[in-house]
């Protein structure tokens, strides 16, 4: 078992003269964020009339997925996560929670999977609802155990079959070529079920293709995040993130994925250009760790904006793929490079103290104050034993550390008053070291 | 005192040891053995022992130690389990131990082994990903691959390689060991009250803390007198407990659902040591044998995907093949596995009219007065109906 923590280098470097200036920050959330919301309302809009036009469909997870070989037969990937997540953001996730304790399940289960079921079973899904009904459940076992049971339940709920693809954690330095060798096996069954599904013969070259507009999307992915080294910092990339990753973890494969992201990278390169931030002073540079808490994503986040704190970089961005230390689906290679984004290239599949050491590259690299850990009781995969890795950071590192605690989407975790109390806290500390230590303020601030 | 008595007793005092005070025991009997911790739920035992090291059970340590580091480094909202094994790593606890072995049962566990090994620098720690797929070759050939894995690294890291021989005599000893325990699940599965769930439970459980060689004469004996003994007879329900495959409930518990009116005739408790449904042929390649019968002759539980054996049916027909006439759903605080299953438990057994309770435990729990009335109800509900 590997237990290392070594910094994994680092794909793209872009370094950028720090020229503060007011122009366009206003406008930075707007413009990516806009493109982003284009591309995945069209696909929204796809699923909208799946529900009744026939259009084959397929449950996937996000973690690690290979939505490529679906996308290869025309089947529309479906994701219960993003299902959940939409619920949270929307505050519309209570009920369904509720529904889904009244079946059975316990209040400690992961709320995603009890959103998603309660919305379900309350006619969400189907004919009737606004979500298609899948005809394939895949279950991409990328890390999450909870992936298994959440796939098994809608299967049986709705009596859907279920293709499983194990995928083997990575458990020594590399995925050994069994480890590789048992995913390929479990890819073509996939595609054996695709064909059976639709009726098409699978087609090689079409993967290629799609695996190339991946590539592309995922070299955007490298460098918009590299951007982020930069002071001030393009984006966020905690609370921004979420803008990019739909379209590299749902829409991966397709051009509009590909375009997606030259447009932003567009965008952020500009705004680096002309020294502009995401926020009009960045004072504060934090590395964020686990998912946030949907329900209160504005809330959460106007409490570090306060602060004048940017994330520039966070290990939750990267649950579908670590495409910034360097890997890239390869059109050459496609069951292969496929089978190994799935075992070892997406932060899920790997150990705790492997994510110490992404978490340490993205503090030395992409130069941040602070370490911020949301603790999220729903999502176990994340969470369990954070306080170990708040042991390491600051006792080890020496990086100053936050842990903060509540939901990715059940509201009723999020305590604002107490969270304020911490944050608050927590950058004062950081602003009265700072001042104790005359050290200079960061580029980007005013004087 | 019978032997039986004495027997269960002799476990009992095992119980009550940490894990290292254990392997100290068992070093009174086989001198410089190491140790070598097994979290639950299943790992090749076999291949431990044929590496000349003792396999252990690592089950938390209930409430024989206070939590004072390890629930910093993990939430209130992981099981206890959990916290108690990190923190005999934290407190250096694991003395004798050469090294554990985790697997793939549940985020929790994967992070655990992480944070442990962290934590426990001079320690070998091993994680095995058990697979989560229908037997199909391709699952067969990955977990031989996987078995084989753990074989080399263990003998590298001992510096002696297991030989095929080595572990065909371990599964020798392991097959007897299971074999004696299903003889005993079976004994009491027919005259039930002649062994105590809590009784078979702690027999069971000391078998994960004795060496083979030592647990198959004290098996032994047990089967034997066991004829002898005159079952407790009262008015009882027949139950299956279910959802106890990884922590271990404080034998309180079992005793008060005992005491409230049931007779366990079927469990999950300590299932990773019992496995497997028959003895596994060694054969010419033996660790092949071993994920062989983890791939096709394993009973269910929680932790596994098997598309082949799907779990609802497990359970109903562990019930069915006990004569059970309801059961009880014990889990452990936190457990998302236990917890997630229990929504297609309760759907399946509600479409075929089994009763059930659940019910919530953690190692630290010290009063079962309310549990015991909660089972009362249910089995009075059940018997005066
Ligand atoms: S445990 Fe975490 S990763 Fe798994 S389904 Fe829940 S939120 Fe997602
Ligand atoms: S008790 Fe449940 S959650 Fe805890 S380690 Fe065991 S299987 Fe995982």
């Amino acid at each position: 078992m590997t237990t290392g923590t070594k910094a994994p280098p680092v794909s793209a470097t872009v370094s950028a003269p720090a020229k503060p200036s007011a122009s366009a920050a206003r406008d930075y959330r707007g413009v990516v964020h806009d493109l982003s919301k284009t591309v995945m309302t069209d696909w929204m809009n796809q699923l909208q009339a799946a529900v009744h036009d026939g259009t084959p469909t397929a449950y996937l997870m996000i973690s690690g997925n290979c939505v490529e070989i679906l996308r290869c037969f025309d089947i529309l990937p479906v994701f219960p996560e993003i299902n959940a997540l939409q619920l949270a953001i929307r505050k519309k996730a209570l009920p369904y929670i509720l529904k889904a304790e009244e079946i059975g399940y316990a209040s400690d289960n992961c709320a995603y999977v009890k959103a998603d079921m309660g919305y379900t079973l309350s006619g969400g899904v189907g004919e009737e609802g606004t979500m298609p009904k899948p005809r394939l459940i895949v279950c991409n076992f990328v890390g999450c155990n909870v992936y298994i049971k959440w796939f098994e339940q809608c299967a049986a709920m709705m009596d859907v079959p279920l293709t499983m693809i194990d995928i083997p954690f990575v458990r020594e330095n590399q995925p050994s070529p069994d480890d590789v060798r048992y995913v390929m096996a479990q890819l073509r069954t996939l595609i054996e079920d695709c064909e059976k599904l639709t009726g098409r013969k699978f087609d090689i070259d079409r993967l290629r293709e799609i695996l190339a507009y991946s590539a592309r999307a995922e070299e955007g992915w490298a460098l918009a995040k590299s951007l982020c080294r930069a002071r001030p910092s393009p984006f966020d990339c905690y609370f921004d993130s979420i803008n990019m990753m739909g379209p590299i973890n749902a829409l991966r494969g397709t051009k509009a994925a590909a375009d997606f992201f030259d447009g932003a990278v567009a965008h952020y390169q500009k705004m680096v250009d002309e020294g502009v931030g995401a926020l009009d002073e960045e004072k504060f540079r934090i590395v964020v760790e686990g998912p946030p808490p949907y329900p209160y994503y504005r809330n959460f986040r106007n409490l570090f904006e306060k602060w004048k704190a940017v994330a520039v970089q966070s290990t939750y961005s990267t649950v579908g793929g670590t495409w910034e230390f360097g890997f890239r689906h390869d059109p050459e290679r496609p069951l292969e490079s496929i089978a190994e984004q799935m075992l070892m290239h997406n932060l899920c599949n790997r150990t705790m103290t492997e994510r110490y050491a992404q978490i340490r590259a993205y503090v030395e690299r992409w130069h941040a104050d602070a370490l911020v850990i949301h603790s999220v009781k729903s999502c176990r995969l994340f969470s369990a034993g954070q306080g170990d890795m708040r042991e390491y950071f600051t006792k080890e590192l020496g990086v100053p550390t936050l842990m903060v605690e509540s939901d990715l989407e059940d509201p009723r975790y999020y305590a604002e008053a107490q969270m304020k109390n911490r944050i608050d806290a927590f950058f004062e500390s950081l602003e009265y070291k700072r001042i104790r230590e005359g050290a200079p303020q960061p580029a980007g601030s005013q004087p | 005192m019978t032997v039986v008595d004495d027997a269960v007793q002799q476990c009992r005092d095992l119980l009550d040891l940490l894990p290292a005070e254990a392997l100290a025991r068992a070093q009174e009997r086989h001198p410089r053995v190491a140790g070598f911790a097994v979290f639950p739920v299943y790992a090749p035992v076999e291949i431990i022992h044929a590496a000349g090291l003792m396999p252990l059970g690592l089950f938390g340590v209930g409430n024989k130690l206070e939590i004072t580091n390890a629930d910093s480094r993990f939430q209130s909202f992981i099981c206890s389990i959990a916290k108690s094994t990190l923190e005999l790593f934290l407190r250096n606890e694991m003395k004798g131990f050469t090294g554990a072995v985790f697997s793939s049962i549940c985020d929790v566990a994967r992070n655990l082994a992480s944070v442990a090994g962290r934590n426990a620098p001079g320690m070998y720690l091993e994680y095995l990903h058990l697979p989560q797929s229908s037997p199909t070759e391709a699952c067969r050939e990955f977990t031989r691959s996987e078995f084989r894995r753990f074989r080399d690294n263990l003998g590298a890291r001992t510096g002696r390689p297991i030989t095929d021989d080595a572990v065909a005599r371990s599964l020798g000893l392991y097959n007897r060991v299971r074999a004696l325990t299903r003889q005993l699940y079976q004994e009491r599965r027919h005259r039930p009250g002649v062994l105590s769930a809590a009784e078979l439970f702690t027999v069971a459980q000391a078998c994960t803390r004795l060496m083979p060689e030592d647990a198959i004469p004290l098996l032994e004996d047990l089967a034997a007198s066991l004829p002898m003994r005159k079952p407790v007879s009262r008015d009882c329900v027949r139950v299956v407990i279910e959802g106890s495959f990884c922590e271990q409930p404080p034998i309180e518990l079992i005793e008060a659902i005992e005491a409230a009116g049931c007779h366990v005739v079927d469990d999950d408790l300590v299932v990773g040591w019992r496995l497997f449904r028959h003895d596994v042929p060694a054969g010419p390649d033996p660790v092949a044998a071993l994920a062989d019968a983890y791939v096709a002759d394993s009973c269910y539980t929680s932790v596994r995907f098997n598309a082949a054996q799907p779990r609802t049916t497990g359970l109903l027909r562990r019930a069915k093949d006990a004569g059970a006439d309801a059961v009880v759903f014990a889990a452990a605080k936190f457990c998302e596995p236990a917890l997630l299953d229990y929504v297609l438990f309760r759907k399946a057994l509600d479409e075929q009219g089994v009763p059930h309770l659940k019910i919530e435990f953690e190692e630290k729990m010290w009063t079962f007065d309310r549990l015991r009335t909660e089972v009362e109800t249910f089995t009075e509900s059940m018997l005066f109906e």
